[in-house]
């Protein structure tokens, strides 16, 4: 039986996933966002494809990775709305960073570790999306609803948790 | 050097990502160019055009890959709700079918009461030589997904170009206008809904007649901006489609003003919210208005016609009912009239002016004939 050591917390918390996890698990995100609000319009608040980011850029522990899974589920995103390509795409993409970044220096198995990161990181994107719209964009009509912004990612986070802990099945150390 | 790009490979990465991201959204705003070419064109209808050719293939391949699992998704609901709706829960059908019955005659008696008004109002139509769009055909087409976001309110339905769908068809429902149509694919197509931010169309205000645009606000809200106070608005009165926007036919329902405020962000004017006709939240079947035409349609003329029927026919009654009423009831009875005087009639000859008490040139009667006029202003002779 092979004996493995690790020699860093990055080694000893870096996980992998089967590539039919990596492709599926988005495209299931994407398609429950654009179907879930259908049977009830409320679910639009849901961001169940920033919720798979970050788990992926938290479990695998690598910015780089972080960064081309947060812009590829972000420009899917895109290309079912009406907005331009790119702007989910950006906003993912410094999420994923930033989500795999943390998880260096902060254990993501803890509870309390993973409400707190999945709160920052929604709050941080929704101000991300409207620094975007507001003047990289010039949308008509753009405006921050801080208390919207809040309840979104309370009820992310609430999301969040169960999610990631039936994502944590799926997971395998390289 | 290499030692630089190992550090900060992670972040260079992330700089290279999102620098392309940017540019590649730089490329895609369109700035709105057709106000210059044309001052009459109002800059806000030119929002919620489609895509350049490229990015609509881009999200024609991201709708390929969902599509087909959303009208699976779709089918199975239908197919379950067709179960339980056909086979489960019939119990109330029968009551139903009596109100829908004693529904069908109340319309009826709506109808003959409308059908004098239609007439008229064609008659003026016709003499204003007004050319009204009605609605020749549509395609009636199912939602089988959504944007999945609140900051994009726009639907996927189920019939594409191969059910004749172009770019800019209007979208209603029984209700009223749901939006138009943005990206049409083969097999699906994007509906843009009137509440998002990038959405417009020409309204008028159905009793003070104030025309006005209306744009999707933050929240999925319906907002008419660009007008300012005016105590003629109020809320609760209905917004009809003007048709202005040469999108939606006139005269289709929009929706009822719900709430006038003044909008701090672009004063003078008020934001006007609406509360739309159509149920945006809850779209299942809508109809795609694929042709308009300037007649009415032939369904539409024959209901015109019995109706006007029904009309006559119950007016006929009428006359008949109160001609027996004032047979039996006791009437004045006037004397009998001078066979020798004047007849009184007023409407016997046209009313005369009184005679001027100092004539001139433009009292009534002083002007010459118009058999004694030559056209042309006079020579300078005679003028002098």
């Amino acid at each position: 039986m092979a004996e493995h050591s690790y020699t860093s917390r990055q080694e000893l918390d870096q996980y992998a996933f089967h590539p039919a996890v990596t492709l599926l698990v988005p495209v299931a995100a994407v398609l429950l966002q654009a179907e879930l609000p259908r049977l009830w319009p409320p679910l639009l608040i849901l961001d169940l494809p920033l919720i798979v980011v970050i788990f992926f850029a938290v479990a695998r522990r690598n910015p780089i990775s972080g960064t081309v899974t947060g812009t590829l589920i972000g420009l899917f995103q895109d290309g079912l709305t009406t907005q331009q390509f790119g702007i989910n795409g950006i906003a993912k993409a410094i999420i994923g960073y930033l989500a795999a970044s943390i998880g260096f220096t902060v254990d993501l198995d803890n509870l309390l570790n993973r409400i707190g990161l999945n709160f920052l990181l929604c709050l941080l994107q929704s101000g991300i999306l409207y620094l975007i719209e507001r003047f990289l964009v010039g949308a008509p009509g753009t405006r921050l609803q801080p208390l919207h912004e809040l309840l979104r990612a309370g009820i992310n986070t609430a999301i969040a948790i169960p999610v990631f802990f039936f994502l944590d099945r799926f997971r395998h150390r390289d | 050097m290499d030692s630089f790009f190992a550090r900060f490979k992670n972040s260079l990465v992330l700089i290279a990502i999102v620098l392309v991201q940017t540019i590649a959204l730089a490329v895609q705003i369109q700035r709105p160019q057709a106000v210059a070419a044309t001052p009459a064109a109002t800059p806000s209808l030119d929002i919620g055009r489609p895509d350049t050719r490229r990015v609509t293939v881009l999200r024609y391949w991201t709708g390929s890959v969902l599509t087909p699992f959303e009208r699976f998704f779709h089918g199975a609901g239908l197919h379950m709700r067709h179960v339980w709706g056909n086979y489960v829960d019939l119990r109330h059908t029968r009551e139903q079918n009596q109100a829908l019955k004693q529904e069908v005659a109340r319309l009826r008696e709506e109808q003959a009461a409308f059908a004098e008004d239609a007439v008229q109002g064609r008659r003026i139509q016709a003499m204003l030589n007004f050319r009204q769009q009605y609605i020749a055909s549509t395609v009636a087409a199912q939602v089988i997904g959504t944007s999945g976001s609140d900051r994009s309110r726009m639907v996927l339905i189920d019939k594409g170009s191969d059910y004749g769908l172009k770019t800019d068809q209007a979208v209603i429902t029984p209700d009223g206008i749901v939006g138009k149509l943005r990206d049409v694919f083969p097999h699906s197509a994007q509906l843009l809904l009137i509440n998002d931010p990038t959405s417009g169309a020409g309204v008028i205000l159905q009793s003070s007649r104030i025309r006005a645009i209306i744009h999707g606000g933050p929240g999925g809200r319906v907002q008419i901006t660009n007008l300012t106070d005016d105590s003629r608005i109020s809320p609760g009165e209905h917004i009809l489609s003007s048709g202005g926007d040469q999108v939606f036919p006139r005269g289709l329902p929009v929706g009822v003003i719900e709430s006038i405020a003044p909008d701090p962000q672009h004063q003078p004017y008020t934001a006007i919210t609406l509360k739309p006709a159509a149920d945006l939240a809850r779209l299942e079947e809508v109809l795609v208005v694929t042709g308009t035409q300037t007649n009415l349609p032939a369904a539409a003329e024959q209901d015109l016609a019995s109706a006007e029927a029904t009309a006559e026919g119950s007016s006929a009654l009428t006359k008949r009912a109160a001609d027996l009423a004032a047979e039996r009831l006791p009437s004045i009875t006037e004397p009998p009239a001078d066979p020798n005087a004047p007849p009184s009639d007023p409407n016997s000859a046209p009313p005369r002016p009184a005679p001027a008490l100092h004539p001139d040139r433009y009292s009534p009667g002083a002007t010459p004939p118009a058999t004694d006029l030559t056209p042309g202003s006079p020579p300078q002779k005679e003028r002098d």
